[in-house]
């Protein structure tokens, strides 16, 4: 029998789900709605799923935000790294202070303002020396430099834990300085390193407001579009979109999970054995 | 048939004594200083070839420090450090010919424990079935052929221990640097394993430089022992002499348990020494001599197994004195006799119990003789 606690507990968790799903699950059942409104169930069909993809500007909004995300998480895990294993390993060294506010700042800078200072940035540079024209180049350049402080920071945190005798052990053992830090340090916090690199792409393919600030009239992103479309009105293929980006994130965390827990299994069982 | 102490076959000669003999590892007034603090303050030291060297001390006294400026982890404020004959100033410590086992292990702990064992070859750029090869035969060696495929993780402390020890050996370095080898490991099995870690040291005759603040251990394992305190060297010598010939005060007290007294000078012969002593209440007969002048105040310390006790007073007219019984202390092969005597101090005697629950040959509250040979009370002067 369960207890009075945790029958509490179970409730409570049970509302949380509810909270976070439900709009989810009717995002998903709307998209097989009949009708056009959004908002009206008129029936079941398949009609917005057909239509999807001749909705070329949106598949092809879809596509350009998922090329900026991948492009962004990938550049930002790099560049974060390196900010985070800076700041975690030199304690002392000049313009510290600075450093960790410059890289920090984004954090916490409201994105507006940082959306204008960067199209302020861009236009100045693309009028002194033509490059870069605004578009795919600026919105990623653009959403390196905020989701790199994410990387920068969960990094540095995991290297608190870090055991730097690991590392004079490789040099003990003749390694070079560089080579440890891809042989030892790397393959140790890459965890981390992948935890980065999801929020980076989440933060990327989320981004409206710098995006819409620095992007140029070619380079509509997904989310741009569906703001803009919202205004005018939404087409019910919204919800098939978004139907499509929550399979696909269900299916990558499944793959993830099974993987984890596979590895975990074969943990237990060479522990066992062995 | 003669009759060869063990110890002394085992190591038969000693280089350290040998004035031509040439020191492998030199370390000459090196001083290490962390801002305006040193850890490690003017430390000169000779370490012989094949040498089981014990770095013992307290903690904070610089062990670690000294040992990390050997591997190269931080570098002398001051003086230099030769390893056979070469001088280390500027050398890595991925170019030293010199490897550590870590106090934590330090175990990579994505690798297996084969591929931990070949981290350090594979740096040197062997071949495969050579590095093959030589990790199979350490890891007999170290008798953990069958956890090769493991992580560390899996492996139980004594095991880590192993493979932190194997990877370490394995690149078959001139010094091999063990900072607390043995210290996560329970009592019994570290027992054990000091002796498995000489036999493995003579075996491939690599020189050990071995941190420690147990020094029961490093009078087990030692060929020589330098007993440090606040960043000096105190004493060096062979586990007998320290323990039997302690220079000072603080290295009495730091091996092994000793009854110290304040005592006065009074006859100085080059054969033996006087010693007025008001807490044993008489005067002392010491048949060394001491390089201090009649008059000056001295310590006199005596080692607990050395005194003896009886009920009857023994013959004879020095270095005898009586006590009450206060505490005994059984310890199972020993019990201890904690006595006060008549100035008030107290003398622990430590005397084996020979018989299966004999009764105590003395009882609480006794009164009783405590007496001692004229060899076995040492003169201390600082
Ligand atoms: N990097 C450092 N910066 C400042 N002080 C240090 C540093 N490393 C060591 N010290 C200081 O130097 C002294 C000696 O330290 P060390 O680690 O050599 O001691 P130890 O003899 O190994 O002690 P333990 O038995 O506790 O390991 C200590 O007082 C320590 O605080
Ligand atoms: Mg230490």
């Amino acid at each position: 029998m369960l207890d009075r606690r945790s029958r509490l507990v179970l409730t409570a968790m049970a509302f949380a789900f509810a909270f976070l799903y439900i709009p989810i699950v009717s995002v998903i059942v709307y998209s097989f709605n009949e009708s056009r409104l959004v908002t009206v169930w008129s029936g079941f069909s398949l009609k917005w799923w057909r239509e999807l993809p001749q909705n070329t500007a949106m598949v092809s909004a879809a596509l350009l935000s998922l090329k900026i995300a991948f492009v962004t998480a990938t550049v930002a895990v790099v560049l974060g790294t390196f900010a985070g294993v800076a700041l975690a390993r030199y304690k002392r060294f000049r313009g510290r202070t600075l450093f960790t506010g410059l890289i920090t700042a984004p954090l916490v800078m409201p994105e507006v303002i940082m959306g204008i200072s960067l199209l302020l940035l861009f236009v100045m540079l693309e009028r002194l020396t033509g490059w870069p024209e605004r578009g795919f180049t600026t919105v990623a350049i653009a959403h390196v430099t905020f989701t790199m402080a994410y990387v920068a920071v969960i990094v540095q945190s995991r290297l608190v834990t870090f055991d730097y005798a690991l590392e004079e052990a490789a040099q003990d053992l003749g390694a070079r300085p560089a080579k440890v830090f891809f042989v030892i340090t790397l393959p140790i916090i890459a965890p981390a390193l992948v935890s980065g690199w999801l929020l980076a792409f989440t933060l990327s393919l989320d981004d409206l407001v710098i995006a819409q600030f620095v992007t140029g009239p070619a380079d509509t992103t997904l989310p741009i579009l569906v703001y803009s479309s919202v205004r005018r009105g939404v087409s019910p293929e919204i919800n098939v979109l978004a139907s499509i980006i929550v399979g696909i994130v269900t299916i990558g965390i499944i793959i993830a999970t099974l993987l984890l827990q596979r590895r975990e299994r074969i943990r237990r069982r060479e522990a066992w054995t062995g | 048939m003669a009759i060869v102490d063990p110890a002394r076959a085992r190591r038969a000669p000693e280089p350290w004594n040998d004035p031509a003999a040439i020191p492998y590892v030199r370390i000459e007034n090196v001083v290490k200083r962390f801002s305006d603090f040193s850890a490690v303050n003017d430390i000169s030291l000779n370490i012989y070839r094949g040498e089981l060297f014990a770095l013992l001390g307290g903690s904070g006294s610089g062990k670690t420090t000294l040992l990390r400026m050997l591997a190269g982890f931080e570098t002398p404020s001051e003086g230099r450090i030769l390893i056979d004959g070469v001088d280390m100033a500027g050398v890595p410590p991925y170019d030293r010919p010199v490897n550590m086992m870590f106090q934590s292990y330090a175990l990579f702990p994505h690798m297996n424990v084969e591929q931990n064992i070949a981290f350090g070859l594979k740096q040197d750029g062997l071949p495969k079935p050579q590095i093959a090869e030589r990790v199979g035969a350490i890891l007999d060696m170290v008798q953990m052929s069958q956890f090769a495929k493991r992580k560390p993780h899996q492996l139980s402390g004594g095991q880590r221990q192993r493979v932190a020890l194997a990877r370490a050996l394995v690149k078959q370095p001139k010094l091999l640097l063990l900072d607390e080898p043995l210290a996560a490991l329970d009592k019994k099995l570290r027992e054990q394993t000091q002796f498995e870690l000489m036999t493995i040291q003579e075996k491939v005759g690599i020189t050990f430089v071995m941190v420690t603040h147990d020094q029961e251990e490093a009078m087990t394992m030692a060929s020589r022992i330098a007993v440090m305190d606040r960043g000096e060297i105190v004493q060096v010598g062979t586990p007998n002499e320290i323990y039997e010939y302690p220079n000072s005060r603080f290295v009495a007290d730091f091996i092994g348990s000793v009854n110290m007294y304040e005592g006065r000078l009074v006859e100085d012969e080059s054969d033996h020494v006087v010693i007025d002593s008001p807490a044993l209440g008489g005067t002392v007969y010491v048949d060394h001599g001491v390089s201090a002048a009649p008059g000056a105040n001295v310590w006199l310390a005596i080692r607990p197994e050395k005194i003896k006790v009886s009920r009857t007073r023994p013959a004879g007219t020095h270095n005898i004195t009586r006590g009450k019984v206060r505490d005994i202390g059984y310890l199972g092969d020993v019990s201890n006799y904690y006595v006060t005597l008549q100035s008030g101090e107290t003398m622990e005697a430590t005397l084996p119990n020979l018989v299966r629950l004999a009764e105590p040959a003395v009882l609480w509250d006794e009164e009783v003789w405590l007496s001692w040979e004229a060899e076995n009370a040492i003169v201390l002067t600082s």
